[in-house]
């Protein structure tokens, strides 16, 4: 118990600053809040694994968080028919011709010894691979972005529980894992960061712009939910006489029915995106809950201690025994799939897909001072990042607008340099960020709650 | 004369504006290069660092053209640059005096120098965001066009116009200067060389009485140089915003790795390369094949390889397969 002092302290001064937003500004900002931090907490404990557990430098988190996205559209959103009809048929073809492709290459990999040739060969049949698919699948492309643009334009999905995209999500970020892991993990450690960071931006270039498969820009929106609408709350039973219940003390005051009405249909709307916020907040937290315990697990297992083995000593690892490179990609999909679950919980929450919004600052850096300040190797740190991080982050505005205010509280309103600061307020958040990262590197660099090797 | 007006149209569309694209890149690739080769870590900060030193080159112009100086036919941020440079260079000595110095002493890995440069990204973004704001801004005044298209047809007669921008055939000519200038630097003179041998091999360096402070300087200064040149060329050629300034360090970084990331001269053809291979990739040819084929077989799609809309990633997809097949570079790296 006394071991784990500073981590139940963390949590609970965290927890009380939740409930302070709640008290202070509102239920609905504070569980807003709180279930972003729940999404971020899934991201950095993938980063985590990665970074924490074997020392892998990963800053493609965007692509892995928007490919989960796009698993949420395209399990949840129903199948366009028309769309299908249109061009399905040029679609498939293409996939056909670069799973031919692929095989093609393989067989020559596997068939002939490295040389000049091989290497030519092998890149005159990606690109003219390129070309073909390319032009083959222009008609198709052109005929379902022609069908009702306005509202679908896209092939749609498989119209099943959007829930499901979560564990989907991780399949795709694996899968897109696997590959960049078997091409780039051999690079040295700052060029497999940048090599990732630009993959990543690859990612959402094609996810920007084929429309055909995501939208592209024009989004897709009204995603379907595994809560209830707000909406359809409001008209419940027995919703309202919950609310009713729950809030009877303060109607009870009110004398007048006619009042005592309106105010009961104001708290039943408040009441019911608290609501919708609750029962997202339950799922992200069974969501965490259960990653919580499988990655304590492994973090404890002869398969933890291996990859500290293989983090703090990569030859000595090898001359032990340990196949280096099959752990490094074991882990790098590990950790991408679970960053993958959280982008589809991200659109789960938002109801929405937005491939613009991807952005590194949000998606790789953020996420990275998360894991780096709350405690690279230790996953209640690293969980402990997702929600400090968020925390500032969002409140950044309201706090900095406080102390510009207080410092500058002899100065009239009118004044240029204290109008430009207010105006700016948004940006202060950028600067606490760095300023944090860069504090906690220097006088704490293993972070808030540090990693503990227990010898058991 | 169909020959003709077909060069005229590559040269218009594809060639000049991909020299002055890949000189801008250039100048970042090197200063990208530099601090690798030398202070021996990747910066993520390239970009915000550049659009900090192009920054204070806007606010010098506003300030000298609200006093009524300006230059005639030239921009005005000419003038505005070497203030520029000043206050870059004092901005990056104040940070690797409280930042990267404590890690220089502590001989901490690269990835760590890597995340602290992602501190300062973060810190100079919000100091850019906070001054300037996020706003697309244009600091561009002087004569626009040194040839207009319309000029140039009837000039010429050709079907085809040519058309020449000043910020083009500036930018070009101030980065042969820069470059040629930087090149003698480090070949000739004593500075340089000793910079050659740090990057080489820093305890021989040591050892044969090199002063690591003062390499340390030097490259600063050259880096801020290099940064906010490149920076302001970029913000007249194009237009300043910070966001668009953050998202070039990628192809930077693209062109410094393509050309052997440590090797100047590798830096500043990677610049070319990668600009190069952007424009020519997702141009579209139609125009082009319709002067030169007979008409019988003009094309009738637009012979485009990539939408423009695959920009980034065709310089990105070059440096992956550089990086997995030649990491050190086409230019061999680390020699600088």
């Amino acid at each position: 118990m006394r071991k784990n002092l500073n981590v139940i302290a963390a949590y609970s001064i965290m927890m009380v600053l939740i409930l302070m937003v709640g008290i202070f500004q509102s239920w609905n900002i504070a569980l807003s809040i709180f279930n972003l931090c729940l999404i971020s907490a899934v991201m950095t404990m993938g980063a985590n694994i990665q970074w924490g557990y074997a020392g892998l430098i990963n800053f493609g988190i965007m692509g892995y968080t928007a490919l989960g996205g796009l698993a949420a559209v395209l399990i949840s959103v129903d199948p366009v028919q028309e769309a299908w009809r249109a061009g399905g048929f040029d679609i498939l073809m293409s996939l056909w011709l670069i799973v031919v492709m692929v095989l093609v290459v393989r067989f020559i990999l596997k068939r002939f010894e490295k040389s000049k040739i091989r290497t030519y060969s092998i890149a005159a049949i990606i690109i003219s691979g390129i070309l073909l698919i390319r032009f083959s699948a222009e008609p198709g492309i052109e005929a379902i972005e022609a069908v009702d643009p306005a509202k679908t334009g896209f092939l749609g999905g498989f119209g099943l529980p959007i829930i499901f995209s979560w564990i989907v999500g991780a399949l795709f970020a694996g899968g897109l894992a696997f590959i960049i892991g078997k091409v780039a993990l051999g690079l040295r450690a700052d060029y497999l960061a940048i090599a990732t960071l630009l993959i990543s931006e690859i990612v959402i270039a094609i996810i920007k712009h084929e429309d055909w498969l995501t939208r592209g820009v024009k989004n897709v929106i009204g995603l379907k939910r595994p809560a209830p609408y707000e909406v359809d709350l409001q008209t419940t039973d027995w919703f309202i006489n919950l609310v009713e219940k729950f809030h009877s003390g303060k109607l009870n005051l009110i004398e007048n029915l006619a009042d005592r009405q309106a105010a009961l249909n104001q708290l039943v709307i408040e009441g019911s995106s608290v609501f919708v916020k609750l029962c997202y907040s339950g799922l992200f937290l069974v969501v965490v809950i259960i990653l919580l315990i499988l990655t304590q697990k492994a973090l404890y297992s002869p398969w933890g201690r291996m990859m500290r083995a293989i983090r703090d000593n990569e030859e000595a690892a090898n001359a032990m025994g340990k196949n280096v490179v099959k752990q490094h990609l074991l882990i790098f999909i590990l950790g991408s799939a679970i960053v993958g679950i959280a982008g589809a919980m991200l659109v789960t929450q938002d109801g929405l897909f937005t491939p613009g919004s991807y952005r590194p600052m949000r998606y790789t850096f953020l996420i990275w001072v998360m894991v780096i300040v709350g405690g690279s190797g230790n996953n209640f740190g690293a969980i402990l990042g997702g929600f400090v991080v968020w925390f500032l982050w969002i409140e950044a505005a309201p706090i900095s607008l406080f102390l510009i205010n207080f410092f500058t509280a002899g100065i009239p309103e009118t004044n240029a340099l204290k109008a430009h600061l207010i105006e700016s307020v948004p940006y202060f958040r950028f600067l606490m960020m760095g300023l944090g990262l860069l504090l906690i590197m220097r006088y704490r660099p293993k972070g808030i709650l540090p990693e503990k090797i227990e010898i058991k | 004369m169909d020959f003709v007006n077909a060069i005229i149209l590559l040269l218009n569309y594809i060639f000049i504006p991909a020299l002055t694209y890949g000189s801008q890149l250039a100048l970042g690739a090197i200063f990208v290069t530099l601090i690798y080769g030398i202070l021996r870590f990747a910066n993520f900060a390239t970009g915000d660092m550049m659009s900090f030193g192009t920054m204070i080159t806007i606010l010098f112009t506003w300030y000298f053209q609200s006093l009524g100086v300006s230059l005639g036919v030239l921009p005005t941020a000419l003038i505005a640059i070497p203030f520029g440079i000043i206050f870059m260079i004092l901005y990056m000595l104040l940070i690797d005096k409280f930042v990267f110095k404590y890690y220089r002493h502590q001989k901490s890995p690269p990835v760590q120098f890597a995340m602290v440069s992602i501190g300062v990204m973060f810190v100079t973004q919000a100091v850019v965001r906070i001054i300037i704001g996020p706003a697309d801004r244009r600091f561009f005044d002087g004569e626009k066009f040194i040839i207009k298209a319309r000029e140039f047809k009837e000039m010429t007669g050709l079907n085809e116009g040519l058309a020449i921008k000043s910020t083009q055939v500036l930018t070009i000519f101030v980065t042969i200067v820069l470059v040629s200038l930087l090149f003698w630097f480090l070949n000739k003179t004593k500075t340089g060389k000793s910079m050659k041998a740090y990057s080489d091999n820093e305890d021989l360096a040591l050892l044969s009485g090199i002063d690591p402070k003062k390499i340390v300087l030097v490259t600063w200064v050259i880096a801020g140089i290099l940064a906010t040149i490149g920076g302001a060329l970029y913000g007249l050629d194009k237009s300043f915003k910070p966001f668009t300034y953050f998202n070039n360090m990628l192809p930077i970084f693209a062109a410094a790795i393509v050309g052997g990331i440590g090797n100047p001269f590798g830096a500043f053809l990677g610049g070319y390369v990668i600009a190069f291979s952007e424009i020519l990739l997702t141009y579209a040819y139609k125009k082009f094949f319709m002067y030169v084929l007979p008409e019988s077989m003009e094309p009738d799609s637009l012979v485009q390889l990539l939408s423009t809309d695959y920009k980034f990633a065709v310089s990105f997809s070059i440096l992956v397969i550089v990086l997995i097949y030649r990491p050190s570079g086409i230019f061999k790296g680390k020699v600088l």
